[in-house]
């Protein structure tokens, strides 16, 4: 019933509501920590728990190996020492940057809808964060050396050199994910005490409590914690934007052709929130379906998250563009032959693959009708999930394998344990992320209250 | 109840406690009690409300200056954390570069601004709240466990120097509040 009134495709954008008619405080706390708390848990979860966690184990298994035999058993060789550990990176790291856009950002910019998103939207940052930091600490060879990367006074009497983007990535994805979860953590503390109040299980009660920390909702806490959300949305946006620059500055600053551009740093930006928006939609339509959450995301969610798609996605189209149109103005022969490798050489296929998934099918969200139908948004969501994908693999391996002299040239080739080890991380994530939805709000419950107390007062 | 008997009662008072139904009803009371000339309350809601804060009292928080202090600590650190090392204890030339090559410092320095920045937001705003705090009184309040549901609350304390059990019992609950009751300490 909610539901019908809720996808009427016909009521233009803004005119669709925000939550599902007929809701008070009271009905979205108890729907949303129902989830959490009462609700039995389905059985759709653990079967989806059990799939992700049985690539969990696959992910373990691989990184044993890698451990016993060292990065000789990935497909990485000279000239393409980066292959899949950095396009996994890449790609995971630039999928959380939609989850800090949609808590920060729109915050700032006072968009409403952001409101039942944003917190599994940030949980996906976090996970997705974690997903990707794997991948550089595999690739060092010795993770378990891992720490030489940090300053600090040391026997050998080192010290990290600050001039490299590589030790800059290191102080840049630690904030990122430091930031992240902070702004996750503090942004669930009041709901955390609804669940506290609500949990009839004294253990339960215990566990939520000392996360809560004692919140009381008191006006004065509520003042400050107002603040706070609105200083850390500030600090997280520039942290953001300068996140995925620094990954850029990763290939900007080197020498390579096909990687020595000015343009990569706001075309990593927007590339990121693209392939967020993506994830954001690829999880959201599942779950609004699974745990019919259609009353609190609503048609008009999904619709502004496929608008931004289309914006961002424009706007790596234009840096494809621009990377081409400079290839050619420079004048420079290898710049102009890179990209002829790339356009008609060995791995064309990926380039022009690219090109269909992240510029050709997106431009079917131009029209409304695929705006508003569910199916078609989640098979382009998870469309742009593999272009965005691709565009990392086009980057990182048809800039390497053939650069300055053809005596060095060579092909790149992932090997099974590259294979596992991304599926592995995807397994990584999702379990994480079904666990999230088992045993937190997976949306704010306070925030959703404000809602109904706006659309109460509109009359 | 007289208030000899709530005198001689173990647990001493921490305040008294009224409960309403919305935002609007509790603002007003607010408001109200403010004027009748009560300063030690504090109100509960399971969501922000403009101005309650205000309403009872509250001035303005130094949140935002605590955590320029904090940004700007994070800023001078880090770029002294690539100063030292770079220039005085472990100095290499890296193709011709000034030792102090600044603008390649810039990213290390802005991140540790913003980290700096964060976690005094963060911790800032959970001391300034007192939290974690394990025990409080008005978790003593009847059905206090629905202000993180859909109840709004008001509570004046009893060392509020207007305080009067009777007096103040009788002012509140005259605010349209469903109900009034004693908040042990």
């Amino acid at each position: 019933m909610g539901g019908s009134t809720q996808d009427n495709p016909r009521l233009a954008g803004a005119e669709q509501p925000l939550i599902g008619p007929g809701h008070s405080y009271g009905s979205v706390t108890d729907k949303i920590s129902a989830i959490v708390l009462t609700q039995p848990t389905p059985k759709g979860w653990y079967l989806g728990f059990a799939i992700s966690f049985g690539l969990v184990m696959t992910l373990m298994a691989a990184i044993t190996w890698l451990l016993l035999q060292g990065v000789g058993i990935w497909g990485i060789n000279i000239p393409v020492g980066w292959g899949f550990a950095i396009i996994n990176f890449v790609w995971w790291i630039g999928i959380g940057h939609a989850g800090t856009l949609i808590s920060a950002i729109l915050l700032l910019l006072r968009q409403r809808w952001r409101t039942s998103i944003n917190r599994f939207a940030e949980a996906m940052t976090i996970f997705a964060v974690a997903c990707a930091g794997i991948f550089p600490l595999l690739h060092m060879g010795r993770p378990w050396l891992f720490y030489w990367l940090l300053p600090y006074p040391d026997t050998m009497g080192a010290w990290p050199q600050f001039r490299s983007p590589l030790v800059w990535d290191v102080f840049a994805v630690s904030t990122y994910a430091t930031v992240s979860l902070l702004f996750w953590f503090v942004g669930m503390i009041p709901d955390l005490a609804t669940l506290r109040d609500r949990a009839r299980h004294r253990a339960l009660k215990i566990i939520y409590g000392v996360l809560a920390m004692g919140w009381r909702g008191s006006a004065v806490h509520w003042h400050r914690y107002e603040m706070a959300s609105l200083l850390l949305a500030g600090l997280a946006t520039p942290l953001v934007v300068s996140v995925h620059t620094v990954v850029s500055f990763d290939f900007a600053v080197a020498i390579v052709p096909g990687w020595h551009t000015t343009i990569f740093p706001p075309y990593f930006v927007a590339g990121a929130i693209y392939s967020g928006f993506a994830m954001v939609m690829t999880l959201a339509i599942p779950i609004r379906a699974f745990y019919k959450l259609e009353d609190f995301i609503t048609l008009r969610h999904l619709e502004n998250m496929a608008k931004i798609m289309l914006a961002t996605g424009l706007i790596v189209g234009y840096g494809y563009m621009m990377e081409t149109f400079m290839a050619f103005y420079s004048g420079h022969s290898l710049d102009r032959f890179m990209i002829l490798n790339r356009m008609t050489g060995p791995y064309a296929v990926v380039f022009w693959l690219l090109i269909l998934c992240n510029i050709v099918i997106p431009q079917s969200l131009w029209f409304r009708r695929v705006r508003t139908s569910v199916p078609a948004l989640f098979v382009v969501a998870l469309v742009v999930n593999v272009g965005m994908w691709l565009e990392r693999f086009v980057i990182v391996v048809t800039s390497l394998h053939r650069d300055f002299v053809p005596s060095s040239w060579g092909m790149y080739y992932p090997t099974r344990w590259d294979i596992a080890t991304f599926v592995g991380t995807i397994g990584l994530f999702l379990t994480m992320f079904y666990l999230f939805i088992r045993f937190l709000p997976m949306i704010s419950i306070f925030e959703m209250r404000g809602l109904v107390g706006e659309s109460a007062e509109r009359g | 109840m007289n208030a000899m008997q709530s005198i001689t009662k173990k647990r001493p008072l921490y305040g008294l406690i009224a409960e309403f139904d919305n935002p609007d009803d509790l603002l007003a009371a607010a408001h109200h009690a403010h004027a009748e000339g009560y300063r030690r309350m504090d109100a509960f809601t399971p969501l922000p409300v403009e101005g309650l804060a205000e309403a009872v009292g509250f001035e303005r928080t130094r949140l935002p200056l605590l955590v320029l202090i904090g940004g700007l600590c994070g800023c001078v650190g880090g770029f002294l954390l690539q100063y030292y090392p770079s220039v005085i204890d472990y100095p290499l030339n890296i193709g011709g570069k000034p030792l102090n090559s600044w603008p390649a410092f810039v990213p290390v320095t802005f991140e540790l601004t913003i980290l700096a920045a964060a976690l005094t937001t963060v911790f800032g705003m959970l001391a300034m709240n007192g939290l974690p705090t394990p025990y409080h009184p008005v978790f003593n309040a009847p059905r206090f466990e629905l202000a993180s549901r859909n109840r709004f609350y008001l509570c004046i304390k009893a060392r509020d120097s207007k305080f009067h059990l009777e007096k103040t019992r009788a002012f509140m609950q005259g605010l349209k509040a469903r109900e009034v009751s004693e908040v042990e300490a």
